[in-house]
């Protein structure tokens, strides 16, 4: 019935433009609202930066689109969906927000997703990483832009896999996310030969990890795979090095690394790690460009959340302009109709499940010798491309996929 | 290999000792509160803030100064210290004789508003803090590998905890602070300047917090959100022992740790709910608390 409804909106809009009727774009205003942990966990790896990357995105878009107004409201997610679900509900019902940018935390993005579904507003996903956000969650009112768990496995877990890592210990937060990481990290690990000998489901947040980098150590596993994220990741990459886990002929890997996180290590600690990043801020002179940018903003280096809201936003308000409306549908068609070719992507395209899928691609943390500053950290090995990265279309659970 | 419940002995005594050196970290971070709730009657819900600010005074001493670390056990649990006092003189003494309410509302408020200030300066990823030189490394024991910088923890946490007992409980000027708490109109007397005394108690408590802080600084992701994880449990433990016992809150501590340590080898999911089992359990048993006296 909504499908029914939905087809019939989009038809009469792509109706409206065939005859050139103008000012679709509702109130003469694109109203966007920005959702992220503004204080929490996740902070920084959107957080404000988020939001001024937002507003870089406007400012250089020219501030308007098609004459209209483009305004911007924000709000702390609290990492908690039901604050979400009722700052979004609000927005979409009393304040005509057209488009919910940000979102990080995966339980935040899954349930402001159906209010947008309900309400036929547009999301574009950018912090969160659960890949089920696109498979077993997916509407045809969100977007999910940067990265998400299946390439984390796919490049981190097989690379690791590759170079002899065949036994795995896991350490996996215990919730929805780490699940989500430990389920696509076992199906890599198993397909490319190698086996998970051993797992531990740790609280969400912990802050001593002594006691599961003991039994990591005493499993004689090759790899202590971490399926976690944030404060919990950097905490237990420090234990690990205290208690000599590399030392004693064991390799670990991260699953999740934000370059946030990895600053806030060191390169002392957190030299040769292996991560997958959907972005890095000095890949090549477009992204220097845009990074030093950024930096005179906000003082810090982007994480490839903030490059991916820069990127998605400026998508978003170049479709807007394109079709002359902020209807979700209309501008979800354009965008999915046009290839992403900017600072954060090559031949990136979304296909019908919402996935962005682009290039990813496998880093190795630089040592304290050869970075040159504190921001200094990565070495791209090699590029993940993108049909290999994501998960492909044909094992899609997706409503909208046909399978 | 000898196997206890599926197992190795070996893995199970490197869990005991971790479970040792854990609860010798939360014995100091109780002994601040129960010295703070028993002689001053004050529920200091700042207390995870201000073992945040140890480890932050701690860092950004270094990066500012270079201020090294063992400088900074001194210095930086002093600075909070003084910190503390000043909250102490300017707000709490106003709420002096309320409702315990009030003191934990009061303090929790101080707390959010430091760590929301905090936050927004320092971000909340964790800044950087090298292990000094000289725990570098670590000793094989066998049946584990134990950084050296925890067993350190270990001797220098269990001296602390004996000093204050020591202090509180068996010399004069203990017996002067908990007399002053007790009757402080008979006690100003005698001459005893007890604001003063009030004053000073509060800054301990939070110098023991602070300590705790720099203690964690080398191990653990500092950030300004660091403490209120941490408080909560160390409640519990303050509960357990009995509110106020500064003994049993050191004993308790111990004993957490270890129960803790030993949930996070049988079944890790429970790890962080244990504690909360056994306040539960023991709040049923005994009202007051493991060492607190019936009232």
């Amino acid at each position: 019935m909504t499908m029914m409804k939905k087809l019939l909106t989009s038809a009469v809009a792509s109706a409206l433009m065939a005859t050139g009727a103008q000012a679709a774009i509702s109130d003469n205003t694109v109203k966007i609202g920005y959702l992220a942990d503004m204080s929490g966990t996740y902070r920084d790896l959107a957080g404000p930066n988020g939001l001024a990357a937002l507003e870089m995105a406007i400012k250089d878009f020219g501030g308007k689109v098609n004459g209209a107004k483009i305004e911007v409201v924000s709000a702390d997610d609290r990492n908690s969906p039901d604050t979400s679900s009722s700052t979004v509900r609000r927005w979409v019902e009393n304040d005509k927000v057209d488009l919910v940018a940000g979102l990080v935390a995966s339980s935040v993005s899954i349930a402001v997703s159906k209010i947008l579904e309900e309400n036929d507003r547009l999301g574009i996903v950018s912090g969160s990483a659960a890949s089920s956000i696109t498979n077993e969650h997916c509407t045809p009112n969100h977007i999910h832009y940067v990265y998400d768990t299946y390439p984390l496995a796919n490049g981190t877990a097989s690379a690791v896999v590759k170079e002899g890592g065949k036994s795995w210990y896991l350490l996996t937060a215990d919730y929805a996310f780490g699940h989500a990481l430990e389920g696509d990290v076992t199906r890599v690990v198993e397909a490319n030969g190698g086996e998970i000998v051993g797992s531990v489901r740790h609280p969400f947040p912990t802050q001593d990890f002594s006691s599961f980098i003991l039994q990591a150590q005493a499993s004689g596993a090759d790899v202590v795979g971490l399926a976690n994220a944030g404060a919990d990741t950097t905490n237990a990459i420090t234990t690990a090095s205290e208690f000599g886990v590399t030392q004693s002929g064991q390799t670990l890997a991260a699953l999740l690394l934000f370059l946030t996180d990895v600053h806030a290590l060191g390169a002392e600690t957190a030299q040769g790690i292996q991560l997958t990043t959907g972005w890095y801020w000095d890949m090549n002179e477009e992204t220097r460009e845009w990074s030093d940018r950024f930096m005179k903003e906000t003082g810090v280096r982007p994480t490839m959340v903030h490059a991916g809201i820069y990127s998605s936003t400026l998508q978003y308000l170049n479709a807007v302009a394109a079709t002359g409306s902020d209807d979700a549908q209309t501008v979800r068609k354009q965008m999915m109709e046009t290839p992403i070719n900017d600072m954060f992507a090559k031949n990136g395209r979304i296909r019908e499940d919402g996935r962005m899928v682009h290039d990813m691609f496998l880093a190795e943390v630089k040592t304290p010798a050869e970075s040159r500053d504190e921001w200094d950290l990565y070495k791209i090995l090699r590029t993940i491309p993108a049909d290999e990265a994501y998960r492909p279309l044909s094992e899609s659970k997706c409503k909208l996929v046909n399978n | 290999m000898t196997m206890i419940f599926g197992v190795p002995l070996a893995v199970l005594s490197g869990q005991l000792l971790i479970g040792i050196i854990n609860g010798a970290f939360y014995a100091l971070l109780s002994l601040g509160l129960a010295v703070i709730f028993g002689l001053l009657k004050i529920i200091n819900f700042a207390h995870g803030a201000m073992y945040m600010l140890g480890a932050l005074v701690t860092v950004v001493l270094f990066d500012l100064l270079g201020v090294n670390y063992w400088v900074a056990l001194f210095v930086a649990p002093v600075l909070v210290g003084a910190f503390g006092i000043l909250i102490e003189y300017f707000l709490l003494r106003r709420i002096a004789g309320q409702d315990h309410i009030y003191s934990l509302l009061l303090t929790f408020g101080v707390a959010l508003i430091i760590q929301g200030v905090l936050t927004n300066i320092y971000g909340v990823s964790g800044l950087r803090y090298s292990m000094p030189d000289l725990f570098k490394g670590g000793i094989n024991l066998g049946f584990m590998f134990l950084p050296y910088y925890r067993a350190w923890v270990i001797v220098v946490a269990l001296l602390v905890c004996f000093g204050t007992w020591f202090i509180i409980e068996k010399t004069k000027l203990g017996s002067y602070l908990r007399a002053g708490t007790e009757d402080s109109q008979l006690m100003q007397g005698f001459g005893i300047n007890v604001p003063l005394l009030v004053s000073l108690t509060y800054g301990f408590g939070v110098m023991l917090a602070a300590f705790a802080g720099v203690l964690a600084a080398p191990i653990y992701s500092v950030t300004p959100v660091m403490g209120s994880n941490i408080l909560i449990v160390v409640f519990a433990v303050v509960v357990i022992g009995g509110m106020g016992s500064i003994g049993g809150a050191i004993i308790t501590g111990i004993l957490m740790g270890i129960i803790e340590g030993l949930t996070k080898t049988f079944y890790p999911p429970a790890s962080s709910a244990v504690i909360f089992l056994v306040m539960v359990v023991v709040l049923m048993i005994r009202p007051a608390g493991l060492f607190g006296k019936e009232a």
